[in-house]
This record gives structure tokens, C-alpha cells and sequence, in this order.
């Protein structure tokens, strides 16, 4: 057996420049169809399925050596499983990482979209674990691909009416669907409905990737994307009206919310951390220039 | 009575094969039960002719694996013929196969122009599903994104078939076989089709439930005038709603004419047979 | 404080991962890949079937990595993979050139070459023979040494040829089988492309040979129960080694001997189709000594080509659900944090009590 090493005998961003080259042409082609799911021949990972590996394959067929990474998950830089993929790229790029938005060249996120509006020439990489909006009417992908062809969604909207009859609200709490550039219904991943508006004539690209289901898909910037909604029940976000986060004191941005036990009292704090802490920093020089 | 009138609804050599099909089978149409001795071929529609005009009910009868139900899916689009033609009058003026129509045409057709009934609610329902989202997806499946709109119709329409409006929640899977027919009756009306197909209906439903969905569909038939197709292994139910009836053997046609010349005057020995056979 | 998102990740990794290496290292014996290789065979061969890489080396090296976890070693040998380019595609490798270790039939019992049993647990009363747990090792050795000479002497003695033809062909002279059309594309490469649906018998058969060893054990029981409707009988089994070529990379049209693999590989006779005549075939091959897993898939690809309502006529059931990276990957994301989408679950659950009871 021949002898390896961990970090010297991969390849740049772990995947060989061939496989790298054809999930570009996968990327081109969804940003080419705006909405329209992808096929692509994914790679294994050292990640496991279903734990990002759609999002890093994106990620690593993009990156160069100047390139800034920013991960997240559910908004926040510091946990398990974004610290575990920055290990990954990082290891086998030697990119920096920052948790700044306004930094990064490349964000990948799990359940979030930033709350500092993206630029141009930055792209944001959503890890998906089911991009496909039609599975829950039926589970076979043949049906699927001809719903798709076919523009049929009323199974969708039948399971929107479905919630509305049944539970008093036509949105799903994550993943409501949208329509893409009026022709594609397509799952925008886990978000909460207070991210969804934000993929609507984007600045910058949205990439989907979704590893274990073999799929990629993309929403280019300045592209049209609306959540679907019934004409008597408009579009609604989460209803986040009276909260505050307790460590910067935004409003109106996405809440995590925690319970204190010792005191029994519930309170908020920003689920974007990177987004908290750079309003805390700017708070602290704000004071110290006062004084 | 109706014969001068231009049909609704018409099929030409409808034929459905399951298997490759062989010389010898290809020329003797009347192989028994259409099952064919030497490649073992099952054809379980051949060469079906028919004609269904407006506001009429045509039954079609004959013992089980004789073709009917097939004949009435592949009508619906459930499954492909293997050859022949049906031309609808709402449809291109009656000029097109809707056989071979596209996908996506077939769907309209669906939606708007036909309604089905099955013998086992799990085909035309959603088990799962709430009984007023079930009838919605027609109208929604139409085009319709008034939630509103759609809430009020289904209970119009519920309320038709007798399902009390504090049930349009409920799933079918917590519903009696009788009503599970009934909310399949108010999904297949919902857009006021001018036809309307029925798959052994009332089979495996109680005598009293039987009488009560026959006489809805009766009443449903009389107040909208829709065309319909009757399958039914039962020639009491075919005696009691049909206008005409087509008798079917192995696939094919054997006999046709007014319902109560067939049970008066049966010529086909196999129609003769059901017809002592009946009390 | 109880509901808080996970921080401080990058410690409690680093931690985690110490303490990996301390259950790794139990005890003070050393584990040699060697010893693994050699003496876990079994296993060996399950993990590079269920991989689709043929290295019995790295196979051993990820099962010390890992603890002898199969699931956590065939991702480690995918992962692997996927580093490397691919430089040449093998020719077509044919079973009928395998030289045979084991060979038999349950639809005849006397075929052309004869039966092999070779090496199999079949016929082994499976009690646990307790004086393996002081084995002498040279003992050990010292037979070995005598059961091969005298294999040897036997074996010179008798001129055995190690191929022989496939037992379905004096059927297929017969006409007895259901005729299949001959297919000459391309096959598909499913770890190069998405599985394509409907999908064509190559990707199928590639499937179904890296699947979990138990999932499509399962699924062919399952069809064989009642589930669905085959009632196979094994035409043939043959466990054995074939030669891999590959194309010469300067003289044209030259092969080019690249190595040996052990394969298993089963026709199985699964009894004819509505509208057919012909006993239909389902065809198994996997990587390794793997008896069942062959006979699974040969049962799995002849059901998928049935138009039958059980689950494993369903190709999109069968074939979506049995990959190991896939299925492991997708159950132990459970793990990861769903703060967000289960805080909207909540918000959701709540608005509607409010206004249930306002």
C-alpha cells in the first residue's frame, strides 16, 4: 500500500479538477433555468449525505485560493456542523474564513439567509435536504419530472389548501415554496418564510445544492420569486412584532429564542451571530468614540 | 331516441393489450376470457366501439376481467391504449384523438370536461387528506386560487351529497364506504363535467347504501344533465340506471342496444345467461 | 439554560475526536491491516461491494479507522474515491471467464463442469466453537502448510480446469428463456450522473450491487414472501476471480492486464411474465464472496422489471433507498440541529392555539 498523507495528496478543494469542471456545468446550466432542478453526478464526501454534502460540492467547485469563506448554520458561524465543513474546505484550500457577511466571497448556509443584503459579487450557497416540491404529492420522481414539464402544481397548492382547512394557515413554517421567474416551483431549502422575500430580484446568486438527492438549482440575481401564496390570503412572514434581541437590540430581523430556567423568563437574540456581533462592535466603538 | 343526435363522447376500435401478441392471436379476435393460449397475451379491450350522446347513461355490463374497467381508465387517461381512437365534442370540435393527446392536454381534459368514480375510493381520493381539500384539488387543478371561493364551493358541494359541512376536515379514511363514494361523487362534479365515468360504484357497498348512491347519482344526472358511463357487474344496477347498455365478453363487444330490449330480448347467448341468471 | 444553538463547536469537535481515538485504541493488543485484511475477508468483501471500490487494503485500513464500522468504512472508502480521477474504464469483464472457486446449481444437479461447493458456511452447524479462544497459532499455521500440499497433489494429480460454461445457456440453446433484446449502449455510470428514471438496466444492475447488503437482502425477501411474485430458483451461483483489462494506453487495440477481483455472480430463474412464454432471468453480481447479496439482486432485478404493485416492482422504491452513504447520511442528519425549522413549527402551533382560544 502505497503511503498518504492527509493533507498533501488531495487535490485543491478535495475534489479532482474534472468533477470539479462538471458540477460548474450543472451550476451554469440551473443558473440557466432559474428554478429548474439539475441532475449532476454527486461526489462523496468525507461529510455525510444529508449533512451538506449538495452545498459543499458547490462550494468547492467555486472556490479559489483568494477566496473568503463564511459558514453557517441556522445563522450561526460557530456551529457543530459549519465549524466541521470550514475544517473541510479550509483543510484542503488554505481559504481564509471570516464570519462577516459583508467579507465573504462565498457564504454556505444550512436555514438562514444573512441578514445584511448580499452584493453582486458575492454567492450564497444553501445546503438542501429535499429540493424536490412536488415529493410530498407524489414520491416517484418520473411523475415528478413530468409535473415539472407539464407546469401541473395543483398537488402543491392542494397541500397549501390542505393547511389552510386544517390548521388555520396556508404557509409552511420552512421551505414554503416559491414560483421561480414564473415558471418553476421550486423548495428555497429550510428558511423561514421572514427569508424567503429575499431571493426576490436578489443582487446576488443563489445556489442550491442538494447532494444525496443529486440536484442542484440556482436563482440568479435580479430574478423573479414569489412565495405562493392564495389570492384572499396573502403572503405572511413570522410574526416577530414586539421582539427584540437581548445582546445587540435589533428588531425585525430572524429570532433565536431562549429560556432561561433560573429565571423562567423567554427572550430573543439574532439568529445571524456574525450579523450580531458586528452590530455589537460598531455599538462598542460608537460609545468609545463618544467618551 | 338519441341515435340522430351528433355523441359526446366516441371510441373507435378502442383496443388495450398486455403482452407482445402473436399470429395466432392477432387473427382470432374471440380467443376466450382474451387470454391467448399460445403467448399468453391478455387483451383486455379489443376493437371496442362505442357512442355515448348527451344526458344519456350508457351501462356497460359483464363479468369481471371482461374489459370494462380497463375500457373506462383508458377513457379516463389511467392507462395507455394500445391502439384505437375517442374523439370528445367539447374537444377540438370533436376532430382530435384524445387518445394521443399530450399530457398536459390530457389533464385538461381531466379537469374539465370529465369526472371519475372508482370502486376503490383510494384511487380518486387522497385517504389522508381532509375531505374538502379532496374536492378543492378539482377546482384548484382548474386553475381556481381563491381559497375562499374554493371553501364555500366544497361545502356547497358536500352538502349536496349529504356529508354534513363539520366533516369537510375529516379524512375519507375515517369515512364509511358509502360516503367515501359520495365525497368521491362532489370531487368528480365539481367543475360541472359533461361527462361523468362510474367504476362499479356501488360494488362491496350494503343494499341500502347501494340504493342511496344510485339514487344521488340519479338525481345528480337529472339536475345537470351530464353524460354518463355506468360499469357494473351487477345487471340490477345496469337495469335501474342505464338508458342503453353495451354487453362485454373477453374484451370485446358482444352485444348493444336500449337497456330493456337487452333484458327483454337478449340475442348473444352470454347476455341470455346473465339475464336468467337475474331474479 | 436549556434551548441554546450549539456554540463553542470547535472545541467540542477537537474533544470528540480525542476521544474517538481513545475507544480506537481499547485494550493493548495491536490491530494489524494485515490481520483484518486476511482474516475478516468476509467483511472485507461486503465493504467493497457496498464502496464499489475493489481495495481490500484500504478496506482494511478504514475498519481500523472506524471501530469495524461497515456504514462508517464504506463512507470512508466512498469518500476516498472521489478524490481520484478516473483513468480508464475496464473492458467487459465476463463471468463466463471466471476461474471458479465455488460453483453451484439448484435447478440441475448435473451441470456441465460439475458442482463446486468451495468455501462456504452453508453447511457449517453454526456453534460457537469455544476452543478458538485459545488457539494455537502455530498449530494453526503448521495445518495450513498440510492442507495445501496436500490440495496441491490432489489437484496435479486430477488436471481440474477452473472455468466452465454458464449453466442457462443449455436453456438458452433451448429456447426455453425468456428472450431479452440484445443492448449494446453505453452503460450508464451512476457515480458519474444522476440515476436517470425510468433507469436502464446498467444503472439497475450498478445499483443494486452497491446497495446495503441488507437492504436488498430485505427487499428480496420481502418479494419472495408474499410481497411480490417471483419464485426464483438458482440456475447458477459462481464465487470466483476474473481477469480485469483495460484498453492499452499506446498500442491500439491491445488490452492490458491490470489485476484480478474476486466476484460473486448469480443467474437466477424467476419463472415467466404475463404475455411471455420464456422463463425469465435475473442476474446478480457483486464484488467479493457474498452469496447473498447476489442472489438478492438477481431477485431485485428481475421483480423491477415486473409491472406489479408490490414495493419492489416500485424502481424509484428500490433504488432511491439502499445506498449506504445515502441512508446512513440522511438518518444520522437527524442529529444536526433543526432550531430554526422547529422554531417555525412552534410559532405555527402556537398561533393556532391562540386562535383556537382567543
Amino acid at each position: 500500500m502505497t503511503k498518504k498523507t492527509n493533507q498533501t495528496d488531495y487535490n485543491f478543494a478535495f475534489l479532482d479538477e474534472g468533477s470539479k469542471r462538471e458540477i460548474r456545468r450543472s451550476i451554469l446550466h440551473a443558473i440557466a433555468v432559474p428554478g429548474y432542478q439539475v441532475p449532476f453526478g454527486s461526489r462523496e464526501l468525507p461529510i455525510g449525505r444529508g449533512w451538506g454534502t449538495g452545498g459543499i460540492q458547490l462550494t468547492m467547485s467555486l472556490i479559489g485560493p483568494h477566496d473568503k469563506l463564511k459558514v453557517i448554520d441556522q445563522g450561526n458561524d460557530d456551529s457543530v456542523n459549519a465549524v466541521s465543513i470550514k475544517n473541510l474546505i479550509c483543510r484542503t484550500t488554505g481559504v481564509e474564513t471570516t464570519t462577516d457577511t459583508a467579507e465573504a466571497d462565498i457564504i454556505q448556509s444550512r436555514h438562514r439567509v444573512p441578514e445584511e443584503p448580499l452584493r453582486e459579487d458575492q454567492v450564497l450557497v444553501l445546503q438542501v435536504p429535499q429540493p424536490e416540491p412536488l415529493r410530498g404529492v407524489d414520491p416517484h420522481e418520473e411523475v415528478t419530472r413530468q409535473l415539472h414539464a407539464d407546469g401541473e402544481y395543483t398537488g402543491i397548492w392542494v397541500n397549501l389548501f390542505e393547511l389552510l382547512l386544517t390548521k388555520g394557515s396556508p404557509f409552511r413554517g420552512a421551505d414554503h415554496p416559491v414560483m421561480a421567474d414564473g415558471r418553476y416551483v421550486m423548495n428555497p431549502s429550510p428558511i423561514p418564510r421572514y427569508d424567503n422575500p429575499k431571493l426576490h430580484q436578489a443582487q446576488c446568486l443563489y445556489l442550491f445544492g442538494a447532494g444525496r438527492e443529486k440536484k442542484i438549482y440556482a436563482i440568479p440575481p435580479h430574478t423573479d420569486v414569489v412565495s405562493l401564496a392564495f389570492e384572499d390570503h396573502p403572503f405572511r412572514q413570522e410574526d416577530l412584532s414586539g421582539r427584540k434581541c437581548r445582546l445587540c437590540g435589533a428588531e425585525n430581523v430572524f429570532f433565536d429564542e431562549l429560556f432561561d430556567e433560573a429565571t423562567g423568563q423567554r427572550y430573543y437574540q439574532c439568529s445571524d451571530t456574525g450579523y450580531c456581533q458586528k452590530r455589537r462592535r460598531q455599538q462598542a466603538q460608537q460609545r468609545g468614540e463618544q467618551q | 331516441m338519441t341515435q340522430t343526435r351528433q355523441p359526446i363522447l366516441e371510441g373507435r376500435k378502442i383496443t388495450v393489450r398486455f403482452g407482445p401478441g402473436c399470429d395466432y392471436c392477432r387473427s382470432h379476435p374471440e380467443i376466450e376470457k382474451g387470454r391467448c393460449p399460445h403467448c399468453h397475451t391478455i387483451w383486455a379491450v379489443r376493437d371496442v366501439d362505442f357512442q355515448l350522446y348527451p344526458g344519456e347513461i350508457l351501462g356497460i355490463v359483464g363479468e369481471s376481467g371482461s374489459g370494462k374497467s380497463t375500457l373506462l381508465r383508458t377513457l379516463y387517461f389511467d392507462r395507455p391504449a394500445t391502439q384505437g381512437e375517442a374523439y370528445l365534442s367539447l374537444y377540438h370540435q370533436g376532430q382530435a384523438n384524445i387518445l394521443e393527446a399530450s399530457s398536459q392536454q390530457k389533464r385538461y381534459l381531466r379537469n374539465h370536461l370529465m369526472g371519475m368514480v372508482y370502486q376503490n375510493p383510494t384511487m380518486g381520493l387522497r385517504m389522508r387528506l381532509s375531505s374538502g381539500a379532496n374536492v378543492a384539488e378539482k377546482l384548484i387543478a382548474a386553475g381556481n386560487r381563491n381559497a375562499g371561493q374554493m371553501i364555500g364551493r366544497s361545502q356547497q358541494l358536500l352538502r349536496h351529497v349529504e356529508i354534513p359541512v363539520e366533516r369537510m376536515k375529516d379524512p375519507p379514511c375515517v369515512f364509511s364506504g358509502g360516503m367515501q363514494q359520495r365525497v368521491q361523487i362532489s370531487k368528480a362534479t365539481a367543475n360541472n363535467p359533461p361527462i361523468l365515468l362510474l367504476d362499479e360504484v356501488t360494488t362491496g357497498l350494503d343494499l341500502s347504501v347501494q340504493a342511496k348512491v344510485l339514487d344521488l347519482i340519479r338525481s345528480i344526472q337529472k339536475e345537470l344533465g351530464i353524460a354518463m358511463m355506468i360499469v357494473s357487474h351487477d345487471l340490477g344496477v345496469i337495469r335501474m340506471m342505464a338508458d342503453r347498455t353495451m354487453v362485454m365478453l373477453g374484451g370485446r363487444v358482444v352485444e348493444e342496444g336500449l337497456t330493456d330490449q337487452i333484458l327483454e330480448d337478449p340475442l348473444h347467448a352470454y347476455t341470455q345467461t346473465l339475464v336468467s341468471s337475474l331474479l | 439554560m436549556g434551548y441554546v444553538a450549539v456554540t463553542g463547536g470547535q472545541e467540542a469537535i477537537e474533544a470528540s475526536i480525542q476521544l474517538l481515538k481513545d475507544y480506537r485504541s481499547g485494550g493493548e493488543e495491536a490491530l494489524s491491516i494485515e490481520v483484518i485484511q486476511q482474516r475478516m475477508r468476509l467483511l472485507i468483501d461486503r465493504i467493497m461491494s457496498e464502496a464499489g471500490l475493489y481495495a481490500p487494503d484500504y478496506a482494511a485500513l478504514a475498519l481500523k479507522q472506524c471501530e469495524g464500522s461497515p456504514e462508517e468504512a464504506v463512507f470512508l472508502l466512498r469518500a476516498y474515491r472521489s478524490t481520484l480521477p478516473r483513468n480508464y474504464t475496464s473492458r467487459t469483464v465476463s463471468g463466463e471467464q471466471m476461474h471458479i472457486r465455488r460453483r453451484i446449481s439448484s435447478a440441475f444437479k448435473d451441470i456441465p463442469g460439475g458442482q463446486v461447493l468451495g468455501p462456504t458456511y452453508d453447511y457449517v452447524h453454526r456453534l460457537l466453537d469455544f476452543s478458538l479462544a485459545q488457539e494455537d497459532e502455530q498449530e494453526l499455521q503448521q495445518w495450513k502448510k498440510q492442507f495445501r500440499s496436500q490440495a496441491e497433489e490432489e489437484n496435479g494429480q486430477q488436471e481440474l480446469a477452473d472455468t466452465a460454461p454458464r449453466v442457462l445457456d443449455l436453456l438458452r440453446q433451448e429456447g426455453l428463456l425468456e428472450e431479452v433484446p440484445e443492448d449494446r449502449s453505453e452503460p450508464c455510470d451512476v457515480t458519474m450522473e444522476k440515476l436517470p428514471i425510468p433507469a436502464p438496466r446498467s444503472a439497475v444492475l450498478q445499483t443494486l450491487t452497491r446497495a446495503d447488503t441488507g437492504f436488498i437482502s430485505g427487499l428480496a425477501y420481502s418479494d419472495i414472501r408474499g410481497f411480490g411474485m417471483s419464485h426464483p430458483t438458482i440456475g447458477e451461483l459462481r464465487y470466483g476471480t476474473v481477469e480485469v483489462l483495460v484498453d492499452h494506453p499506446l498500442l491500439e487495440g491491445q488490452p492490458w492486464y491490470v489485476g484480478e477481483i474476486e466476484i460473486t455472480e448469480v443467474e437466477g430463474l424467476m419463472g415467466s411474465r404475463p404475455g411471455s412464454n420464456g422463463i425469465g432471468v435475473g442476474y446478480g453480481c457483486v464484488f467479493g464472496r457474498n452469496d447473498t447479496k447476489a442472489i438478492a439482486m438477481a431477485v431485485l432485478d428481475h421483480a423491477l422489471t415486473l409491472e406489479d404493485t408490490g414495493p419492489t416492482s416500485d424502481a424509484e422504491f428500490v433504488l432511491l433507498h439502499g445506498d449506504c452513504l445515502e441512508m446512513n447520511g440522511f438518518i444520522s442528519h437527524l442529529k444536526l440541529p433543526h432550531y430554526v425549522t422547529f422554531q417555525s413549527k412552534l410559532d405555527g402551533l402556537r398561533s393556532q392555539k391562540k386562535e383556537q382560544n382567543p
